[in-house]
């Protein structure tokens, strides 16, 4: 059965590790995309620079860099003493952290998007009638954004199944813990075991048509309400 | 109009048919064997005037690429298995596989004694142990032949972490991120030596690192000297000086 596992073992921790790293860009990504539809600072330019970095940059750069700071010279090191560990590569964790970074501008981009869309009105009216902050963010903002929200998360959840370049520099390739789907295709295909490569790469082809056409159907619906 | 076209088209030609007179050769090479690899190609350059391109990666995954049409002339592999396999599939030169280096596992950390390399194994005070990929890099699998001789297999399981190659494996242990793990002695021949552990040349199988000339490099009279000029004294001095010992030359 071992032949079994090495196929469903990096599925589901792959699904895994894009379920958390798609919440937690849910709430990361808001506040900063908010502020990135709202502000007027000089600031705005090179922050929404440093949060599409990750689209430029290839994946190589991240992965050196976090390599460096995850170990015990780097930030990493610290942090990672504090469950006494040495370092955050090669751990879950690791590429927890590893994956909001890289995933962040799919998260921002269409909420700060949909943000914008949202027209001053909305929210004077939601203030007249006396909403709080909290109040019309819930009531009027989130409605208003949700296809922004939808596009975010879809996206956010397919580009972390989909990371290999970090990974493959960061992960050190430990079955259940950091071996993720494309580094066990990358391992498969370097095995000549073809078969169970075309497998989990047959899966993604499929998976990455069923993503694209649902974001695509997405945008259309989010057209039609917009307009 | 006609006139600079056929001044144009005769420059070419010219180009095209004029003998080159420095043919570059492309090698795939195994990561462990990178540095001795590029002082044999500058040494190679100085005495011919060909230059040769390398192409490191894992002995598995440059086989793969050869095995889908990669136009490398000369295949340094870091076992002797795939140079075989090359052969037998045809796509490379009958009878030009030859030992170039045989290759020397040993355990490094920067940050420990490795005097008695086998008692800081055994003490397991240590996070993680690095490795190449043991199903595609021989010395991978050298690492777990040693682990299993020492009688570790089963207590380190939990710690090892696998480099794609063995370069990758360096890199895990230079940075920091894993104290210490399983490398080319080449990799590490400028290390202090309580930082590098030798590992009993009998508790793991000996690593023949093959070279063979593939089809593409068959017709390149450039390719073959390199390979000439791997078996002659000058590079042997320079693999040994890297912690290779060298073959018999066949």
């Amino acid at each position: 059965m071992a032949g079994v596992n090495e196929i469903i073992q990096p599925v589901t921790l792959t699904l895994t590790l894009a379920f958390i790293v798609t919440a937690l860009l849910l709430v990361i990504g808001t506040p900063i995309s908010w502020w990135l539809s709202r502000s007027r600072s000089v600031w705005k330019a090179p922050v929404a620079a440093v949060v599409a970095l990750p689209l430029v940059l290839p994946p190589t750069v991240l992965g050196f860099y976090l390599l460096l700071a995850f170990g015990p010279n780097g930030p990493g090191g610290p942090l990672a003493a504090l469950w006494g560990a040495r370092t955050l590569a090669f751990s879950f964790e690791g590429l927890v952290i590893a994956s909001v970074l890289y995933s962040l501008p799919f998260m921002t981009q269409p909420l700060r998007t949909g943000f914008e869309a949202i027209g001053r009105d909305s929210l004077e009216a939601a203030a007249t009638l006396g909403a709080n902050r909290v109040d019309t963010f819930v009531r009027v903002v989130v409605p208003e954004a949700r296809a922004g929200y939808l596009t975010g998360m879809v996206l956010t959840f397919a580009h972390t199944v989909g990371e290999f370049g970090v990974v493959l520099m960061i992960g050190g390739n430990i079955p259940g813990e950091t071996k993720l789907v494309s580094m066990a295709i990358y391992d498969f295909v370097e095995r000549l075991e073809w078969h169970k490569a075309h497998l989990l790469a047959g899966g993604m082809v499929l998976f990455a048509f069923v993503v694209i056409t649902a974001v695509m159907l997405l945008d259309r619906r989010a057209g039609r309400v917009v307009g | 109009m006609c006139r600079s076209f056929a001044v144009y088209g005769f420059a070419v030609l010219t180009l095209l048919a004029s003998p080159a007179p420095a043919a570059d050769v492309s090698a795939a090479v195994a990561a462990n064997f990178t540095r001795p690899a590029e002082e044999l190609g500058a040494a190679f350059t100085a005495r011919t005037g060909n230059t040769v391109t390398f192409s490191f990666g894992a002995t598995g995954q440059l086989f793969t690429q050869i095995s889908q049409g990669a136009p490398f002339e000369v295949f340094l592999a870091a076992d002797a298995a795939r140079p075989a396999r090359v052969v037998a599939e045809g796509l490379g030169a009958e009878g030009s596989t030859f030992t170039y280096a045989i290759g020397r596992v040993v355990l490094y950390a920067p940050t420990l004694d490795l005097t008695d390399g086998a008692a800081v194994l055994a003490a397991n005070a240590y996070q993680h142990l690095a490795i190449a990929d043991p199903k595609t890099a021989p010395y991978g699998a050298a690492a777990v032949e040693v682990l299993a001789r020492l009688g570790l297999s089963d207590a380190v399981a939990a710690k090892l972490v696998t480099g794609e190659n063995i370069s990758q494996t360096l890199q895990f242990i230079d940075s920091g991120n894993a104290e210490l793990g399983f490398v080319a002695l080449s990799q590490v021949i400028d290390k202090p030596s309580t930082q590098v552990w030798w590992v009993p040349a009998e508790d793991y199988p000996s690593i023949l690192q093959d070279a063979v000339l593939t089809k593409v490099g068959e017709a390149d009279p450039a390719a073959r000297a390199f390979l000439e000029f791997l078996k002659g004294e000058e590079a042997r001095a320079i693999i040994e000086k890297y912690g290779y010992a060298v073959g018999t030359g066949d």
